[in-house]
Order: C-alpha cells, then structure tokens, then sequence
C-alpha cells in the first residue's frame, strides 16, 4: 500500500454492519444441502443459512442441538456465489471460532440450538466474521449490540410456522423505538437502566429513530403474506428456515417469498405470486408448545 | 431534480438519504413506469443475483438499458457488476458498461475493506476518498471508451498500475465501493452535475 493512501483494515464495524446492509429487502433461506442452496440462490435468496437440520426438524428430533459439520458447510459455501451463514450455540465462542475458519460469512448465534452459555454470550468484538443475534425486544437488541452483533433478527418461534412471535417481537422492538424518541433526553439514563441496556446505544438508537444496525424478522415465516407482513411492520428483511423447505414445492415458494418482499406494499403482486404455491409447512402453533420447547426465552 | 434509486433489493435507503441530503429528490424504482421524468438512477448495493433476477421478472431490463443511452445511471458494488458486459459467469446483467468485473475478486465477507482511495474526478481531490469494500468485485478490464476513476494502491508503488475499482463510459458510472455507508457525499454530487448536464 502507497503512504499517502494509509493502510486498508479488514473487520472493521462498517464493513460488518455493511454487509447486513447489502442483505436489505432480501429473503436469507435456510438450507441443508448444496442442491436446496442452489434453490435458494435460484429463487433469489439474498444469503443462506447453511444448517444439518432445519429448525422445524430439529424440534422434531430433541437432544441437543450443535453447530453443524462443517463439510455440510463448505459443501454449501462451494455451491453458491452468494453469502453463507451458519450458527453456532449462543456463549459457545469455539465453535464461532470454527465458523470464521471455515469462511462463512455470517455467524448467527443462535437460540435455535442449544445455548453453551446461560449467563455469558460470545463476545464478538473478537472477530472479524460479523454476528447476528435474535431479540425479543429493544434492551435485548441493543445488548446484543453492544457485545458486538453487526446485525439484529426479531426470534420469534423458529420451527413453527406461526407468525405471532415474528410479529410480536417486531412489533416489541419497532414500538419500542417509537416511544423512546418521545422521551426527554434526560429520561434516557433511567430507562436505559429499565431496559438493562447501554446508555449510549439507547442515545443513538433515539437520535437515528432505528436501531443503529440492521434489523430482521425471523422465526415462523412461512408465506409471501407473511414477509410482506413483517416489511410492512417495519423490519428490513426476513429470514425464512423451515417455511421453504418443508413445504409443498420449495423453488415456486421460495421465489414467491423474494418477490412479496421486495413488492411488500403493492398487495396485487402478493396476490399474483401466492397462487398455486402447493402445501404450506403443516405448522404448530406458538401457543401450542409447552414452555420447554419455546426457543424464543433463551438468551437475555 | 428527481434521481431514481432502483429498489429491488440492498442498501436503496442508504443511497436515498444521501441524495436528499445533497438537495435532490430521491424516488424508489420497482416498476418499469416508475423510471419516467427521472433524471438519472442509482442502482444500489446488495446481491447481484438478486437484483438481476427481480429485474427480469418485472420487465425492467429492456427499460433499464434504454434508460441508459439516454440519461446517467450509476452503480454501486452489485450496481457495478449489473451494468457490466461481462461478469464471467451466467446471470442476468444490462450490458450498457464496457468493462469485466469479477465477482468477490477479494474473498470472503473476514476479507472486506476500508481504504482510502485518490480520486482526480472528484472536487477537493487533495482528499481522500474513504472507500468501503464489502465482498466486493473488481473491474479487471475497461472498453476504450472507458475512464477509470480510481484504483487502489499498487503493491509495489507504481502509479496507474494498481486494480481498477471505479470507471466512466460517458454518462455511465461504476463503483466497487459504497459512497452511500460514509459521510463522504462527493461521488453523490459528480453523479447529480452528471444528471444535470
């Protein structure tokens, strides 16, 4: 590198936090196999998740449930030219170690699996990959934050395909928002406090009117209505895990969801797309699972 | 003024805000008739595989190029690699830039950068530009009737010689980098005199 021009750094916040932003009005779809990645990449998927078992499987299996074998991974980072990302238990720091070697692009640490840790997460001002991490409102976002997440996803019920915990914890965190910029200045220590979060994260989460990272839907996705649903509800893009591959006929649905993301707000190109889409995951409802099986209440 | 940001897909609000901070209107494009009265396009960042497939879907890649003979677009890392002739392998693209860009041409997302870059077509351009490169391409060739605006440092220090990450053909304009995630509006106001002329 040339003096006058400086030294380039890599892993910095901007180029974490940026690369959430290049994901933005896009669909991140899990997958299990390089043949679903390529599906997804097809359809428009904006990223994969690269997974041994999609969540609705995993609840269906119990145990415990780990970071996956990364020769599934790099089979799956091998098959697409788009962003891959793959979780690892929530505190568990090795295994995001692991996941950074292998050159996935995205970590999430994830309540889907079981977490590693129950009073720590990983702290991921330690690495160059980015993190994502799920809330369930502002003070679990803004924590996450400030452990370094580049990248916030509401949890709602991973493996469901019911939407209400999707839309709950959007509307937590975006709601949450709102009232805050009602706030005086000087009522922001004690509620930083309330919400167990970080006074400056608070300060400039008023002062943007928006998380000072990009934020997500997740868990319980299943139809193009139901990503329109979360972009209208103010989220900046969805991810989709169980709802594409369990269902009826994957690539039709997969593409349908992409394109009710981008049109969100124009319900004649919803309606268009979500004809003869097949089979929907057969689904559980959130309100169904006894209090053990709710992935959402781990972490804090 | 009125400049479009196309709004399929990637960071289109990002680019919106800094246009409506440079005094112009800024409108979101979908749909083929949104690109009437505009007086130029940005086509964001994001996943150019993404935004290609949308485009085709929505009948805007015909529109797209005969936008492009006629009034200045601009794009941005996949902006970039949508308005090239070639990007070596199959995906849809417009074919308006005379340039190859290679995709992910520095690795993965632990090999993104910042750097700042000398850029004579700017104003000021005493300063640097602080370039923010996120599984970036490259412009591993340009046309004859193609400037390069910028380049980053040469390993060994010679000049002109380093790999090219910012060119011109005309009315047209290409960046692998995001002007739109720094403060740094000046490739937002050369784009805006380029929509004015």
């Amino acid at each position: 590198m040339s003096k006058q021009n400086g030294n380039s750094a890599t892993g910095t916040v901007a180029v974490k936090r940026g690369l959430a932003q290049m994901l933005k009005g896009g669909v991140i779809m899990d997958v299990v196999t390089p043949e679903q990645a390529k599906i997804a990449e097809e359809a428009g998927a904006v990223a994969v998740m690269a997974l041994e078992r999609v969540p609705a499987d995993i609840r269906a299996t119990g145990g415990v449930a780990r970071m996956s074998d990364p020769e599934v991974i790099l089979r799956i980072i091998d098959s697409v030219t788009i962003p891959v990302m793959a979780k690892c238990r929530i505190g568990h720091f090795v295994e995001a170690q692991v996941l950074e070697a292998l050159g996935v692009d995205y970590i999430d640490e994830s309540e889907v699996l079981t977490p590693a840790d129950e009073e720590h997460h990983v702290n991921k001002h330690d690495f160059k990959v980015p993190f994502v991490c799920g809330c369930r409102n502002l003070g679990e976002a803004l924590r996450r934050i400030a452990e370094g997440a580049a990248m916030i996803r509401t949890k709602g019920e991973a493996g469901t395909g019911d939407v209400v915990e999707a839309v709950r914890h959007g509307r937590a965190v975006l709601g949450e928002i709102r009232r805050l910029q009602t706030k005086a200045d000087e009522e922001l220590f004690t509620y930083a406090k309330e919400i167990g979060a970080p006074y400056e994260l608070v300060k400039e989460t008023k002062d943007l009117g928006r998380l000072p990272v990009v934020n997500f839907a997740a868990g319980g996705i299943a139809t193009p209505a139901d990503a329109a649903l979360m972009m209208q509800i103010g989220v900046d893009g969805v991810f989709v895990g169980s709802g594409i591959f369990k269902s009826g006929d994957p690539a039709k649905r997969a593409k349908a969801i992409v394109q009710a993301t981008t049109h969100c707000r124009d319900a004649k190109i919803i309606a268009e797309v979500s004809r003869s889409l097949g089979e929907p995951m057969v689904g559980r409802t959130a309100a169904s699972l006894p209090e053990a099986e709710q992935l959402a209440g781990r972490g804090w | 003024m009125k400049i479009g940001v196309l709004a399929l897909q990637g960071d289109f609000a990002e680019h919106a805000a800094v246009l409506r901070r440079v005094g112009v209107d800024a409108v979101e494009v979908r749909l083929p008739h949104q690109l009437d009265e505009l007086s130029g396009l940005i086509i964001p960042g994001g996943e150019s595989t993404t935004i290609g497939k949308l485009a085709v879907l929505y009948h805007l890649i015909e529109p797209l190029r005969a936008f492009a003979a006629a009034r200045p677009i601009w794009g941005t890392c996949a902006g970039a690699i949508f308005l090239s002739k070639d990007a070596r392998r199959e995906q849809p693209l417009l074919a308006v830039m005379d340039i190859t860009v290679e995709r992910n041409a520095f690795g993965r997302q632990v090999d993104s950068f910042e750097i700042d870059l000398t850029v004579p077509a700017l104003v000021d351009s005493a300063q640097p530009f602080h370039a923010v490169f996120i599984r970036a391409p490259l412009i591993e060739r340009v046309g004859p009737g193609v400037q390069v605006l910028a380049r980053l440092p040469d390993p060994a220090g010679q000049p002109d010689s380093g790999r090219i990450v910012a060119a011109q053909q005309g009315r047209l304009l290409a960046t692998a980098f995001h002007p739109e995630l720094t403060g740094d509006d000046r490739f937002h106001r050369l784009f805006v005199s380029l929509a004015a002329a």
